[in-house]
Parts: structure tokens; C-alpha cells; sequence
């Protein structure tokens, strides 16, 4: 044996025994990750499968389908009323997203980066409200709806989120971590306030806004109550509001829902697929110091 | 260009007054650099010039027009920041362009000044890049660009060198200079470090407290301090201060030592008795000033600095840096009385 073979055998020998404790807890780390990950991905899976399955087989607990369908898919897709389901969530998804992202960066950016009295406690009240339960809210929102002539209606479904205090909060916080030596060079290089939060502070916050506009979108997607509540006609539901409705007293098709459900994930899906990249990318404060 | 001046200018946080009346007349073209300790209020006072804070009291004067009242696009001033705060979403070529948004200038003469203000940071090469692909001394250059593409009135620099390393800050110390014998504007540069003042300034501001201490070339500065707090301020190390008393002949120091000066014939006056360390010397043939005991060296390469305790506390000299006296040895240091300067006890002020 040379002494490079020695040498090396011996750092093979001390690694492993280093190593192994350590590989053990690596082990169960891994473990644990991929039972969360089973967790996570069944519900998904099940109801792919679901979907696939004829009505008699949907009780079946297998995954596989015995006989594979795209029967479901045809019948859903041909309804004309799924389609004015997905069209109706769309636009109230996407304009209520577009608007908090507006409106909550600009609450927020005007909390963080101004100063002028009671700042505090407009912040601290648009704080409050995220103690107050939704179910608690949605009489007063019918009430206010109905006086307005807003019931059945998108506005109606969509001004309870049009801003969120939640988002207000994190874009505030956000904010505080754009230096105020950005906002200050700006106004000396003759920008007015509205052009300095989109110009300067709105791409400096790029990775919040995506994160934001993912909780809205899937938020505002997935919403049941308030839309149930405030839509009469079959042609203003939303998917969620829509889908519920494939159940009636005597039997839940359940494949029908599954196969609506999987539809439905796919603009989730694809807004996430946009925004992630800049959240993953996170701030880059590459114009400052260091 | 223009003059600018700053005419009994206050500035208060709720109650707390934090300037006390700035009095100041910048001509046109001079590079000036406010100095002091951090808190002396020379970076409000710069903020204020640009309009960043607003004014308590007192007028700010740019050219012939009182910019008190004026937003800060409104003043004709570019401001270079300690960050840089050059935007990072923006290649530097579009952070460059960034300080010409508001101007009437034709695109094509938007791009030929963009072109001769890279010309002349020499960042021609870099115009295309991300502000994450620069170093730190290009960043810095960036951040002046911008502020340089407008021309303004008056340039405005908020410690710009504080966060590079030692020897970058040199080089850009004198690209800054140079920047300004080349262009001409009128600069105010904030900086807490003396060493940025006397090398860069025409005039030094010195400041402490919220009260301008002194202004004056950096050779009146050092040679001439108006007070104690300057002539310890300006120079490194700092000037020595021994106590002592004005008895008609001269100092009696605390140590029991006569020390003949040059001026004031006042007697029963305490005093400070300053010398800065670069004019005491080990030789034997010149007025003993103090002796005592070398506690410490610092070599510096050609010179080394001692501190020798004494009976009126630590003095500073600078000694030979190829044999300088080895710590514990006993050392006799004397000055001119033509380089001594006298301080009054209580206030401060330089006796003449």
C-alpha cells in the first residue's frame, strides 16, 4: 500500500466514522420530509384519481383506477355552467390580486415611509380588524351589499377583499426594509411621491408583492362563504360556490367535483409557477453598501 | 454654479434644538467639507441645504434665491449618499439616466451627457451592467454620475467614502478632487474624517454640538485652531493638552515645570498648553516641555509614535521610525514656544 492509499483509506475511515451519526439524523430528517410530503401529495392524487373513476367506483379506496375515465372531464367541461364558474373566479381572483397589490403597497408604503400624526394609530386599527372573524363580518357585508345594489353581483363578491389588512401589514413591513436614502435620492432627482413608490420602492419589494399576490389569488379562489352568501344565480358563482352545488341531498358526485377541483388548480398552479421565481430570488439590495 | 449661504439656520426636534443658528457663506466653486464627531449636526445641516429636512429657522441661499420653501428637485442640488442608493432594479446606464428624468433635455442629448459624464468617471464599459455586478468604488462612482449628469448648482456629498476600504477611499479622495478642479461646481462634503477634510477642502466647517466651531483653510485650521476642541479635532493623533497657569513669564505646567511661550502676558489664568506631537522632539537642546516614561510605541514605518506618561498626564510624540526609544526608557521632550498654543481652561479659546 503507497502512502497516498494509506492516507486516503484513513480519511475514508475517519469520514465514515464522523459522518454517521450524523447520516442517521440525516436519515430521519428525510423521513420525516418525505411522510410530510405524502401528506401533502395524496389529497392531490386522490383526487386526480377521483376524477378518473366512474361514479360506482368513486367509494373504491384504491388509487388506480380500475377502468380510467375522461368522462368526467368531457361532462364538466361541457357544462356551460362550470365555464361561467371558472371565468366568474378568474376575474374576481385577478382583479381582487391587482387591487391589493395596488392598495395594500400603497397603505403600507405611505405607513412606513411617512411621517404624520396618527400614523400610528391608523396602523394599529387597520391591525385590529385581522382579529375580527369573517363570519362575523359577512352580515354586515349582505347588509351593505344590499343597501348598495351589490348582491349577486362582482363587486358585490369581490369589496370585502379588494384590500386586505393582512397585506397592508406586509407590505408595510417590507417597506421598511427599502433604505430611505433610495426614497430621498429619488425626490432630490425630481420624482414625485406616487412616482417614487413605483418606480423606486415597488421594484424594490418585488419578492413581498409575489408572495402577497399568491395568498390573494389563492385566497380569493378558494373563497366559499362570502360568495355563497352574496351570489343568487347560478351564473355568478365561483368555482368553490359552483362545485358544492354538483351535491344534492340524496348523493355528492363526487368524481364531478373532483374533476372540477382538478381543473381548477391549474391557474392556482400557473400563478405560482409566475410569482415564485421572484420570491426565490428574494430583495437584492445590491445598490447599497457591501 | 452659484453661491450658496446659510443664514442663522436652526433646526429643532419637537423641543430639542439641535442647530443653534449656522452662519455661513460658500463663493462659488468652493469645495467645502463640514467635519465633526457624529451628532454635531453637519449631515442635518446638510440635509437641510438639500431639503430633505425642513428648515426651523433661518434661511438657506442658493445662487440669489431663498430655497427654504423650494422642494428638493426644486434647488438645483444632486446629493451623493453614504449607501450610494443607487437602485439596484436599474442597469447603471438607467441609474445614471435616472437624475435626467425630470429634465427637458431631447433624448439624444440625454444620451450624449449620459456618454460624457460615463467619459469622464471612466465607466463607459460599465453602463450595461447591474449595480450587484459592481465594486464597491464603482458603486460609489455610479451614485456620483447620477448626481453629475444634471449639473447641478451645488453638489452635495453625505460621508460618500465611509463605507470603502482604506485605500479605495484614497483613490476616490482624489478622484473627487479631480472631479471637482474639472468641473467647478460648488461641492459641500460631510465626512467625521479629518484626514477627508484637510486633504480635500478648500474650507473646513468644523462643527460640534450644533455650533460651527471654525472656518478656514485646513492650513488655518491646524496651524491656527480657534479652540481646544479643533486643534484636538484637527491632526493625528491629537494635539497634546497640558494644564497649567499663565504667570507673566509663562506657562507653570502642573508638573512644576516653567514653559516659555511666545504670547499673552496675562497672569493668574488657567490655561491648556497645547503642542501637537509632530512638533515635540526627543533632542536635548530645545525647551523641556515635559519628561517622563515611554509606555507604548506604534510604528508607523518612517516615524513611530511614543506614548510617554508624564506627570501631566499621557503625551503623544513622534519619534525616528528606524530608532525610536524602547518602551520604560525614560524621555525628555521639548517644543519651539513658537509651535506652542495657548487655550483658556474654561471656554476653550485659543489665547493669541
Amino acid at each position: 500500500m503507497t502512502t497516498t492509499d494509506i492516507r486516503a483509506s484513513s480519511a475514508t475511515l475517519d469520514r465514515s466514522a464522523v459522518n454517521k451519526p450524523r447520516n442517521m439524523g440525516q436519515i430521519m430528517r428525510w423521513l420525516l420530509l418525505f411522510l410530510g410530503g405524502i401528506l401533502m401529495v395524496m389529497p392531490i392524487a386522490y383526487m386526480i384519481s377521483t376524477s378518473l373513476k366512474w361514479p360506482h367506483e368513486v367509494y373504491n379506496i384504491n388509487l388506480i383506477p380500475d377502468e380510467p375515465t375522461i368522462e368526467n372531464y368531457t361532462y364538466v367541461l361541457e357544462d356551460g355552467r362550470f365555464y361561467w364558474w371558472f371565468v366568474n373566479s378568474i376575474i374576481i381572483a385577478t382583479i381582487t390580486t391587482i387591487s391589493n397589490l395596488l392598495f395594500d403597497s400603497l397603505v403600507g408604503y405611505t405607513l412606513c415611509k411617512f411621517r404624520f400624526p396618527g400614523r400610528m394609530i391608523v396602523f394599529i386599527a387597520i391591525l385590529s380588524t385581522l382579529m375580527i372573524p369573517t363570519e362575523m363580518l359577512v352580515i354586515p357585508w349582505y347588509l351593505m351589499s344590499q343597501s348598495l345594489g351589490w348582491l349577486d353581483s362582482y363587486w358585490g363578491i369581490m369589496f370585502p377583499g379588494l384590500m386586505t389588512a393582512f397585506g397592508t401589514f406586509l407590505m408595510k413591513q417590507f417597506f421598511e426594509s427599502v433604505p430611505d436614502d433610495f426614497i430621498e435620492a429619488a425626490r432630490i432627482d425630481g420624482l414625485n411621491e406616487l412616482q417614487i413608490w413605483w418606480t423606486v420602492a415597488m421594484p424594490l419589494v418585488k419578492p413581498a408583492l409575489a408572495a402577497l399576490a399568491i395568498f390573494v389569488f389563492l385566497g380569493n379562489w378558494t373563497a366559499f362563504l362570502w360568495p355563497l352568501i352574496v351570489t343568487n344565480s347560478v351564473e355568478m358563482y365561483t368555482i368553490p360556490v359552483g362545485l358544492s352545488g354538483f351535491g344534492d341531498e340524496a348523493d355528492v358526485a363526487w368524481e364531478l367535483i373532483m374533476t372540477g377541483a382538478a381543473i381548477s388548480t391549474i391557474p392556482t398552479l400557473v400563478v405560482f409557477l409566475i410569482f415564485q421565481r421572484f420570491i426565490i430570488r428574494g430583495v437584492v439590495m445590491a445598490g447599497l453598501k457591501g | 454654479m452659484a453661491n450658496l449661504s446659510l443664514r442663522a439656520l436652526t433646526k429643532a426636534y419637537a423641543q430639542t434644538e439641535v442647530l443653534h443658528g449656522i452662519n455661513l457663506d460658500v463663493e462659488d466653486g468652493e469645495f467645502i467639507v463640514f467635519v465633526g464627531p457624529s451628532g454635531c449636526g453637519k449631515s442635518t445641516t446638510l440635509r437641510m441645504i438639500a431639503g430633505l429636512e425642513e428648515v426651523t429657522s433661518g434661511e438657506v441661499v442658493i445662487g440669489d434665491r431663498v430655497v427654504n420653501h423650494l422642494e428638493p428637485k426644486e434647488r438645483d442640488i444632486a446629493m451623493v449618499f453614504q449607501n450610494y442608493a443607487i437602485y439596484p432594479h436599474m442597469s447603471v446606464k438607467k441609474n445614471i439616466a435616472f437624475g435626467l428624468r425630470s429634465s427637458k433635455m431631447s433624448k439624444q442629448d440625454k444620451e450624449t451627457r449620459i456618454d460624457e459624464v460615463a467619459g469622464i468617471l471612466d465607466m463607459t464599459h460599465l453602463l450595461d451592467r447591474k449595480p450587484a455586478q459592481l465594486s464597491g468604488g464603482q458603486r460609489q462612482r455610479v451614485a456620483i454620475g447620477r448626481a453629475m449628469v444634471r449639473d447641478p448648482a451645488v453638489f452635495l456629498f453625505d460621508e460618500p467614502l465611509s463605507n470603502l476600504d482604506a485605500q479605495l477611499r484614497t483613490q476616490m479622495r482624489l478622484e473627487i478632487k479631480k472631479l471637482h478642479q474639472r468641473v467647478g461646481n460648488t461641492i459641500i462634503f460631510v465626512t467625521h474624517d479629518q484626514v477627508e477634510a484637510m486633504t480635500m477642502a478648500d474650507r473646513i466647517v468644523i462643527m460640534k454640538d450644533g455650533h460651527i466651531q471654525q472656518v478656514g483653510t485646513p492650513s488655518e485650521v491646524y496651524h491656527s485652531p480657534a479652540n481646544a476642541f479643533v486643534a484636538q479635532f484637527i491632526g493625528a493623533p491629537s494635539m497634546n493638552m497640558l494644564p497649567g497657569r499663565l504667570n507673566g513669564a509663562g506657562v507653570r505646567l502642573e508638573s512644576g515645570l516653567q514653559v516659555v511661550t511666545t504670547h499673552v502676558s496675562a497672569t493668574n489664568q488657567d490655561v491648556l498648553l497645547g503642542v501637537r506631537p509632530d512638533d515635540l522632539t526627543l533632542d536635548q537642546s530645545g525647551q523641556m516641555l515635559v519628561t517622563g516614561q515611554v509606555t507604548v510605541r506604534e510604528p508607523l514605518g518612517a516615524e513611530t509614535l511614543i506614548y510617554v506618561a508624564t506627570e501631566s498626564g499621557e503625551v503623544i510624540a513622534k519619534a525616528d521610525g528606524r530608532s525610536p526609544p524602547d518602551v520604560g526608557t525614560h524621555v525628555r521632550l521639548s517644543a519651539d514656544p513658537a509651535n506652542v498654543h495657548l487655550f483658556d481652561a474654561d471656554n476653550g479659546a485659543a489665547l493669541a
